[in-house]
């Protein structure tokens, strides 16, 4: 092999190089064209909700649509606490969902601990009932549910709200799979301590396992905050509404919906959980991923 | 009645007198655990089990609140099968609710598209991740809403405006008895897409690399990767989200109520939403708790069919 050859056989492995790198970098700028055209279609919506809750109603139903509104009416924000009895609502739902978070954290942890650090009698039977619990949905209890409600007078009371969501199998399963990987040691040396069940599972196991209760905690806070259909069905009273509830009652208000308001409502709605989410959004994907849970 | 957990020791060091009693043998463990139990059970008992059987007694019941209740055996399933106007509304949720889990699979089909797109190291990737995963977290009510206003019958409505643009003609989307469900069709998959593709990224980042190294150097195309490795070691996150994606569909209510309420002409009433209308709007509950039963057996064939069925193809590690 001569030098040319030898200079030539360099050069065409530095083109091919150079092309491979070209197609590669064509690769992921389709890549990113498709992905961002995807994204912009996936938050459209979005886009569409806050840029209506800028604009005036005549701007509203102007034709063609505007997409950056021509003065933006930052006052829809502040009507929307005047059209309705929205603080009410807000702070509806702030009450339950704090409430049911808190509740449901507490009953989880006992039953998840029951399960697993001790031994009794009757466990397998008791797991099976409560993974029964999460074959019946809410909607074939609905009917019957209701009806204890009125028994119990708690229609347009916060009870009615809350203590039916205190407790949640997978909650359970989810907090009982943390404790399970702490080391059975742990609980033998505190007991040698004289430490006791109750305090070792207060004062050890709990600190140990704060990011699985931090996003369980952060379910429940969720779940509560967006469901619908039960508070609709068990609130009359305007001033027991919640938000979602009471989102539901701006589309007809008299003289036509007011669009802008009722966007800026939405947005209201909508910001508490988003914001929470991504306070914590690992731990909250992960345990996404793995308990397969967004429950109403 | 021997325990053989090792528990013996501390058994045998009881007074003998208590010995044989029963609560002596279940021993101060179990009741400890009873008593951690305590609150969920009795949530459970009282708001899911006890409903649950109620359910099915007061389907029992020709109900008219607020007139009393009388027992007519399986009156109520009879009037929503065969009642010559009843069972027309009956049937149509019945087929409605099928129709709108349609969007089920086309959920699944585009969630793994983007799922395999966003299982790439970019510079971003984080980001659009977040993104495809925001509907999944706002809430039902407002997404509805935000819907309700994009399909708006008039030409101000967005998606109206861009017919206009492409000079097609208005259509009044969920006014629509035809395009009705279609339209919360399209809704549901925009709102339950963040959640599957979180699942399936986990499910895509589980399989090993150099399964793909292995078979690109035995020279298997883009192609025959997914359909040799991709697919059948995704088979059970993809049996996992059919199924709890069908039990969703089949419990789906928040847009409906938003959005259509039902109708126009029932296109989108669906069982779930029937069992609403006959419960809470006109008040017969044997009837809503006769949907309430067919709902939960539904529910309960759907997962079963789905075991049964997809189980043989469903690759276990």
């Amino acid at each position: 092999m001569n030098r040319s050859q030898m200079m030539d056989t360099q050069q065409s492995r530095k083109v091919r190089s150079i092309w491979i790198r070209v197609q590669k970098m064509l690769l992921d700028l389709l890549w990113y064209i498709v992905v961002i055209a995807l994204a912009l279609a996936v938050i459209l919506p979005f886009i569409w909700m806050i840029v209506t809750s800028l604009k005036g109603q005549d701007e509203v139903f102007a034709y063609p649509p505007t997409w950056i509104p021509a003065q933006p009416q930052w006052q829809n924000y502040l009507e929307v606490w005047k059209e309705a009895p929205f603080a009410h609502y807000f702070l509806n739902s702030t009450i339950v969902a704090l409430a049911v978070t808190a509740g449901q954290l507490a009953s989880c942890i006992l039953a998840a601990f029951a399960f697993a650090r001790m031994n009794f009698k009757g466990k397998n039977a008791m797991f099976l009932v409560f993974l029964s619990t999460t074959m019946i949905s809410s909607q074939v209890t609905l009917v019957p549910s209701y009806l204890i409600m009125r028994t119990l007078n708690w229609i347009d009371h916060y009870p009615a709200l809350i203590v039916p969501f205190l407790a949640n199998a997978f909650g359970v399963f989810m907090i009982r799979q943390s404790f399970r990987s702490i080391p059975r040691e742990l609980e033998e040396a505190a007991k040698l301590d004289g430490c006791g069940r109750f305090r070792f599972l207060v004062q050890i196991l709990l600190p140990l396992c704060t990011p699985i209760l931090a996003s369980q905690a952060l379910f429940a806070f969720m779940g509560t905050w967006n469901s619908y259909l039960w508070p609709l069905i068990v609130t009359n009273r305007d001033e027991m509404r919640t938000l979602q509830i009471g989102l539901r009652y701006f589309v007809s208000g008299e003289g036509g919906t007011q669009w802008g308001i009722f966007m800026a409502a939405a947005v209201l709605v909508s910001i508490p959980v988003i914001l929470v989410y991504f306070l914590v959004q690992r731990t909250f994907v992960e345990s996404m991923a793995s308990t397969g849970l967004k429950d109403i | 009645m021997s325990t053989t957990n090792g528990k013996g020791t501390t058994r045998d060091l009881q007074p003998v007198s208590q010995r044989g009693r029963w609560w002596c043998r279940w021993g101060e463990e179990t009741f400890s655990a009873y008593a951690y139990l305590l609150p969920s059970l009795v949530i459970f008992v009282a708001f899911t089990f006890f409903p649950a059987i109620y359910s099915m007694v007061v389907s029992l019941f020709r109900w008219n609140m607020p007139l009393k209740s009388v027992f007519v055996g399986f009156e109520n399933y009879g009037y929503l099968f065969s009642d010559p106007i009843e069972s027309r509304v009956f049937w149509k949720s019945f087929f409605n609710t099928f129709y709108f889990s349609l969007g089920v699979p086309i959920n699944l089909f585009v969630s793994l598209l983007i799922a395999m797109l966003l299982n790439r190291k970019m510079p971003g990737v984080g980001i659009f991740r977040t993104t495809f995963f925001l509907p999944a977290i706002t809430s039902m009510a407002a997404a509805s809403v935000v819907w309700l206003w994009l399909f708006h019958p008039a030409q101000y409505g967005l998606f109206n405006s861009i017919l206009i643009q492409l000079g097609l003609p208005l259509q009044r989307w969920l006014r629509d008895p035809v395009l009705a469900m279609p339209c919360l069709i399209l809704m549901g998959v925009w709102a339950g897409m963040g959640y599957n593709i979180i699942i399936f990224l986990a499910g895509l980042q589980s399989i090993p690399h150099t399964y793909y190294e292995a078979a690109k150097i035995d020279g298997a195309g883009a192609l025959a990767l997914f359909r040799h490795i991709t697919w059948p070691l995704l088979s059970p996150t993809l049996f996992y989200i059919l199924t709890v994606g069908m039990i969703n569909s089949l419990k789906a209510f928040t847009e409906i109520d938003v959005m259509t309420q039902g109708g126009p002409l029932n296109a989108t009433t669906t069982m779930a939403y029937y069992l609403y209308q006959n419960a809470f709007q006109f008040f017969q509950m044997g009837k809503a708790s006769a949907v309430a039963v067919l709902l939960f057996i539904m529910l309960f064939l759907m997962t079963w069919i789905q075991f049964r069925y997809i189980d043989r193809r469903v690759y276990y590690e």
